[in-house]
C-alpha cells in the first residue's frame, strides 16, 4: 500500500493544537493537477492544488496549509509590475500565527542599547513619523527551489515566491534616532507576533547590522499598494529591507532590539546560511565550505505572457514581455536571445517605478516559418553590472536561484 | 526633545510623537481577525501513526507530500533537525520509524 495515501479524519490532540476540526478537508481522491497546476520540476512532484481558503487572499497555489505557504499564480505577474495584495505570496515559519490583531492595543517596542526605550501605538507611528514610499521586490530566499537539480528539501516553490509592492511607512532610521542608539551598538534584532508552537522552539528573529538598519532605506511599512497589509503578509507592520531576501522582512513586526553584542539567536546565526562562494554555488556533496548569512538579492528576469509550449504566429511580429529586477540595485538592461544565447538583443524597458521593484520589458519576435521552434531566453543585467548566469547555481538549501530563464515556443 | 534615559519610556515616546509633524491622509488601520485552515489531512498505511503523531504538530501533511524523493540520509537529517533545532518532542525510539516511513516516498528513496 502506498503509505502516502491519506484521508481526512479526526486529528490527534497533539496535531490539532486545540483548534476545532474543519469539515470537508481536501481529499486526494482526485489528482491534484486536475484542479491545479503541475510545475515542470526536474524529477516531477510538481503537482499543486489551487486554494481560495485563506483570508484576504484570492486564488493561490497551495504549497502548504499550516503554517501557510501560498504561491502567486504566474499570470498575476503579467498584469503589471505591482503584485496585487490578494495574490501576493505567503510564507510563515511557525504555525503560531495570531488569530487577531487589535490595532488599539498593538504596540511596537524599541528597546535594548538605546537611550529611551519606547512602546508605540499604531496611530501615533502613522501620524507622526515622516511617511516614505518605496517600490521593492520581496522574494523568498528559496524562490524557485523546486527547479534545483539535484532536488533539495524545503518549500518546493516554482518562481512565484516573490512579489513587488509599493510600500508606505516610515524609515527605521527615524524610529531608531528617536530612541537614541547608544554607542557600541552592533546589530538590530527584529521579531514579530509569530510564536513557536513547541515549547522551547526558537522564536523567529532576524538581525541587521546597525549601519544597515540606519541606512535610511530600510523601513517599516504599514501600507502595501495603498492598503493595509494583508494579515498573512504581516499586518499591521512589516520590516522592508530593499534589495535583501525576504527572510529579513519581519512580518507583524512588534519588537526591535538594539544589540551591543553579536546576535547569536538560531535564525540569525544558523539558519538561512549560504555558501560564501560566487552565486552561493557549490558542487552537490561538497563539504567544508564557509557559510554566511544570506543577504543581497541577485538579478532575475522572466517571460510573463507566454509559457513553454505556447503557440505564436509565424511570419508576424509577436509580443514577448515580462518582468525583471536587479536584485540589490536597478535594472540596467534586459536582453533576449532566440538562438540559444549566441546573440542577444536589447528589449524595451518599461517605466522605472523604483530601482528595487519589478521593471517591465518587452520585445517582438517573428519566427520565419510555421512549425519552427523558438526558445526565448531573457537575461537581466543590473546597474552594478551583474548579469544573470547561464548555468544554474546549486546549494543544499535551494537559495538564490537566478539562472537565465527560457521559454520554448512553437510558431503556427 | 528631552528624555531621561532609562525612565518613563512611554512618556518619552509621547513627547517625541507630539513633536513630530502630522502626516496627511494617514491610513486608518482596522483590527483584524482571521480563521486559518488547519490542513487536517493524515497519513495512512503501515507506520503512519508515528508520523501523524509527531510531524503534524508543527505543520500540515502537505509539507511532506510536496517533497521530491530524497535520500534516506536526508530524511534522517531533517527529522533530527526538527528534534534538535525546533524542539519537536519525538521519542528516540520513534526516529527510525519516522525516517523509514518518509523514505518510502511514492517514487522510492534514492
Amino acid at each position: 500500500m502506498n503509505p502516502f495515501s491519506f484521508e481526512a479524519r479526526t486529528l490527534t490532540r497533539r496535531a490539532f493544537l486545540g483548534r476545532a476540526a474543519l469539515g470537508g478537508a481536501a481529499l486526494m481522491s482526485a489528482p491534484a493537477w486536475a484542479h491545479g497546476i503541475d510545475f515542470p520540476f526536474p524529477g516531477g512532484f510538481g503537482e499543486r492544488e489551487m486554494t481560495t481558503s485563506f483570508p484576504q487572499k484570492g486564488s493561490m497555489i497551495l504549497q502548504r496549509t499550516r503554517p501557510p505557504l501560498l504561491e502567486t499564480p504566474w499570470e498575476t505577474f503579467d498584469r503589471g509590475v505591482f503584485t496585487t495584495n490578494d495574490q501576493f505570496y505567503v510564507r510563515w515559519h511557525w504555525a503560531g500565527i495570531p488569530d487577531n490583531v487589535d490595532v488599539n492595543t498593538f504596540r511596537l517596542k524599541v528597546h535594548g542599547n538605546v537611550d529611551h526605550e519606547m512602546s508605540l501605538a499604531l496611530p501615533d507611528l502613522i501620524r507622526t513619523l515622516p511617511r516614505v514610499e518605496l517600490a521593492a521586490v520581496n522574494q523568498c530566499s528559496g524562490n524557485s527551489r523546486g527547479f534545483f537539480s539535484p532536488r533539495v528539501p524545503g518549500a518546493q516553490w516554482a518562481n512565484g515566491a516573490m512579489g513587488n509592492a509599493m510600500w508606505a511607512g516610515f524609515r527605521l532610521k527615524d524610529l531608531l534616532d528617536s530612541a537614541g542608539v547608544k554607542a557600541g551598538s552592533t546589530q538590530v534584532r527584529f521579531s514579530g507576533l509569530e510564536e513557536p508552537v513547541i515549547e522551547g522552539g526558537p522564536h523567529f528573529k532576524k538581525s541587521l547590522t546597525i549601519d544597515h538598519a540606519r541606512d535610511g532605506e530600510v523601513m517599516v511599512a504599514y501600507a502595501m499598494n495603498g492598503e493595509a497589509l494583508p494579515f498573512l503578509n504581516g499586518f499591521p507592520l512589516r520590516l522592508i529591507v530593499p534589495g535583501w531576501y525576504a527572510t529579513y522582512w519581519m512580518k507583524m513586526l512588534a519588537d526591535i532590539e538594539v544589540l551591543n553584542v553579536p546576535d547569536d539567536n538560531f535564525w540569525t546565526k544558523k539558519a538561512y546560511l549560504i555558501p560564501d562562494t560566487p552565486r552561493a554555488n557549490i558542487i552537490p556533496g561538497e563539504t567544508g565550505v564557509k557559510m554566511v548569512p544570506i543577504n543581497r538579492m541577485v538579478p532575475r528576469s522572466f517571460v510573463t505572457n507566454l509559457s513553454s509550449g505556447a503557440s505564436i504566429k509565424a511570419s508576424a511580429p509577436n509580443e514577448v514581455r515580462g518582468i525583471a529586477f536587479g536584485g540589490d540595485c536597478g535594472v540596467a538592461k534586459v536582453d533576449m536571445s532566440v538562438d540559444g544565447g549566441a546573440n542577444w538583443q536589447a528589449t524595451e524597458l518599461g517605466p522605472d517605478e523604483g530601482k528595487y521593484g519589478f521593471r517591465r520589458w518587452s520585445a517582438k519576435i517573428a519566427p520565419p516559418n510555421a512549425g519552427s521552434r523558438v526558445s526565448v531566453a531573457v537575461r537581466c543585467t543590473n546597474t552594478n553590472g551583474d548579469a544573470q548566469p547561464d548555468i544554474p547555481n546549486w546549494n543544499p538549501s535551494g537559495f538564490m536561484r537566478n539562472v537565465i530563464e527560457t521559454v520554448d515556443l512553437v510558431a503556427a | 526633545m528631552q528624555c531621561i534615559a532609562g525612565t518613563l519610556g512611554i512618556l518619552c515616546a509621547v513627547m517625541f510623537l507630539a513633536g513630530a509633524a502630522e502626516a496627511k491622509d494617514a491610513l486608518i488601520l482596522k483590527s483584524t481577525s482571521i480563521d486559518l485552515p488547519t490542513g487536517d489531512r493524515q497519513f495512512t498505511g503501515a507506520g503512519a501513526d508515528v508520523v501523524n503523531d509527531n510531524c503534524l504538530t508543527c505543520h500540515s501533511a502537505g509539507m511532506i507530500l510536496v517533497q521530491p524523493p530524497l535520500p534516506k540520509a536526508t530524511w534522517d537529517g531533517i527529522v533530527k533537525k526538527m528534534i534538535n533545532v525546533y524542539k519537536a518532542p519525538v521519542r528516540d525510539q520513534d526516529v527510525a520509524a519516522i525516517v523509514e516511513y518518509l523514505s518510502n516516498h511514492p517514487a522510492g528513496s534514492k
